[in-house]
């Protein structure tokens, strides 16, 4: 891809990761027209009008200056209150909380505050496709243990032993997850917190979708048993309160480790924008009925989708979370990138190849519901029709 | 009213055109209770009927005037404000009528053609209905939100097709 002379200048890590899969899929769609797209990873709805006013609001009063490394104080306080008013972990505003510039800096700096060169990370596949090359970047070595669709993508806790070997160190896990909208439940994650404690790994938890669950109470990670000390939390606000674009995220968990964390974000980031931290204070103070409302409207579209997907006889788990199905097309006999490719071109639907989530992720697609409810038939129908033409 | 009847509510608050298949698999239950339930709702009078939100202005004159009016009334006895409230809203002319608080009685939405057909609904029928004291019409310069409905082009989708 890039030719010598200039690739001399690269670094060794930097040209062993492969630009990630949605880049291509993305620059192939987007050069079409008149596409409806179930490729979109975000909410389609609008920030909440009172967090945008706050950030209005705090640029009116002049806070145009850095805040402290970690983030606002207040902001953290209220981390801290949310997490443990939302799911049970208590976390020092002072000590154990960092506001990062999106949930994706907050797992990168936990991968770099804690992996030694060589060092391996258990990635459970199909998964968002920034973890293993973040692992790479890290130094780390990213071992994919892969799911499958007949255990509705849920990790079994002997693969997790399968996979460790004396260089292993942290288990990533994504829950609810993307690609797949697998939720563990609270049984799923004391089983694997059981091989977690008996093999003494750290767990990066990404729970960035934890707000957008349909069927059951959620757990979070570090509330179960003896895990919170063994734990990251990587959470933000891009999901729950539709704030891709702001790029706010956080992290939690025990003092040494996110002290180390806010030195790489202290040397590296500085600290997240300020403006938007004073729109995500708004969003945990007075945002809740807002993510209610959202969480309904997925909810509702979840339920046309799975419907379409089953009538047109493409086999799919019901996600319990996130706004993504991911159905299998292995009875089309396509693989999953010509599968996309030929529904963009036939019938202008952009979904994601699930080639691009790992290696178990094939014979599937991922289909995002965050899409008005008239593009969402619509693009059933058209699937449909593609379909018929195999 | 239970929470099904409640979702089903403030889906087609948001759009009455859903046919009954789509509203029934976005709620997860089948066709036939979709069509009790509105069957039952719309005989109990909960659903009174199902409109669209139209922005006049564009295209066509009809309708392109709306004046919200501030009536003062005299309340009759035994009656009160409501049989002066039927006599107004029965103008098929009125498409609004609140009882208020405050300085004035009944707040009445009206909308015409033009400024002069309102002026002489308001001269020639509201002033001399026999209870009415005194008028204040205002008329409605532009509408920038109507139901919940924002009336502006500024609403496309601004993602990327397609992304992480």
């Amino acid at each position: 891809m890039i030719t010598e002379p200039t690739s001399k200048y690269l670094s060794n890590t930097v040209q062993s990761i492969q630009p990630s899969g949605i880049r291509r899929f993305f620059d192939l769609a987007s050069s079409m027209e008149n596409v409806i797209s179930l490729g979109v990873g975000e909410p389609d709805f609008v920030t909440p009008w009172n967090v945008i006013e706050a950030s209005y609001h705090s640029l009116e009063q002049g806070y145009t200056a850095y805040t402290a490394n970690a983030g606002l104080f207040e902001l953290r306080k209220e981390i801290s209150r949310y997490m443990k008013r939302r799911f049970g972990v208590s976390y020092s505003a002072e000590e154990e909380i960092v506001v990062t510039v999106g949930a994706s800096q907050a797992i990168d700096i936990a991968l770099r505050a804690v992996i030694n060169p060589g060092e391996e990370v258990i990635v459970v596949e199909p998964s968002f496709v920034s973890y293993a090359p973040t692992v790479t970047l890290a130094g780390g070595v990213p071992v994919p243990v892969n799911t499958y669709s007949e255990d509705d993508f849920k990790l079994q806790p002997e693969q997790i032993e399968a996979a460790i070997t004396d260089k292993t160190k942290v288990l990533m896990l994504c829950s609810p997850n993307n690609p797949t909208g697998t939720v563990l439940s609270k049984g799923d994650l004391e089983r694997i917190a059981e091989v977690v404690e008996k093999h003494d790994l750290l767990v990066i938890s990404d729970e960035i979708y934890a707000e957008l669950t349909y069927d059951e109470p959620y757990t979070s990670f570090p509330a179960v048993k003896n895990m919170r000390d063994r734990t990251i939390l990587i959470s933000g606000f891009s999901k729950a309160f539709a704030m891709t674009g702001w790029r706010l995220g956080f992290a939690c968990g025990p003092k040494p480790i996110l002290q180390a964390m806010l030195k790489i974000h202290q040397y590296t980031m500085m600290c997240a924008p300020t403006m938007a931290q004073h729109a995500a204070l708004e969003a945990l103070v007075n945002g809740q009925k807002d993510v209610v409302k959202m969480k309904e409207s997925y909810r509702q579209r979840r339920s046309l989708v799975i419907h379409a997907l089953e009538e047109m006889g493409l086999s799919c788990h019901v996600p319990g979370g996130a706004f993504y199905v991911f159905p299998s097309i292995e009875k089309t006999g396509l693989s999953s990138e010509e599968f996309a490719e030929q529904l963009l071109m036939k019938e202008q639907v952009a979904v994601v190849p699930g080639s691009v989530f790992g290696e178990s992720g094939e014979g599937h697609v991922r289909c995002s519901y965050a899409t008005s409810v008239q593009k969402l038939e619509e693009a059933m129908r058209r699937i449909d029709r593609f379909l018929q033409t195999l | 009213m239970n929470s099904t009847e409640r979702e089903l509510l403030k889906l087609i608050e948001k759009n009455g055109r859903l046919e009954t298949g789509t509203i029934a698999k976005l709620m997860g239950i089948t066709e036939d209770e979709t069509k009790q339930i509105l069957d039952k709702l719309e005989k109990e009078k909960v659903i009174l009927g199902y409109s669209a939100i139209i922005d006049w202005t564009k295209g066509t004159e009809e309708g392109a005037v709306t004046a919200m009016i501030d009536v003062k009334v005299t309340p009759k006895r035994g009656v009160g404000f409501d049989k002066v409230a039927e006599r107004i809203y029965r103008f098929p002319e009125v498409k609004a009528v609140y009882l208020m608080s405050g300085v004035y009685d009944l707040s009445v939405s009206i909308e015409g053609k033009t400024m002069a057909e309102v002026g002489r609904f308001v001269s020639e029928k509201l002033s001399t209905i026999d209870s009415v004291i005194s008028t204040t019409t205002h008329f409605i310069l532009k509408k920038y939100k109507h139901d919940g409905l924002v009336f502006s082009d500024n609403d496309e989708d601004k993602r990327i097709v397609v992304s992480p």
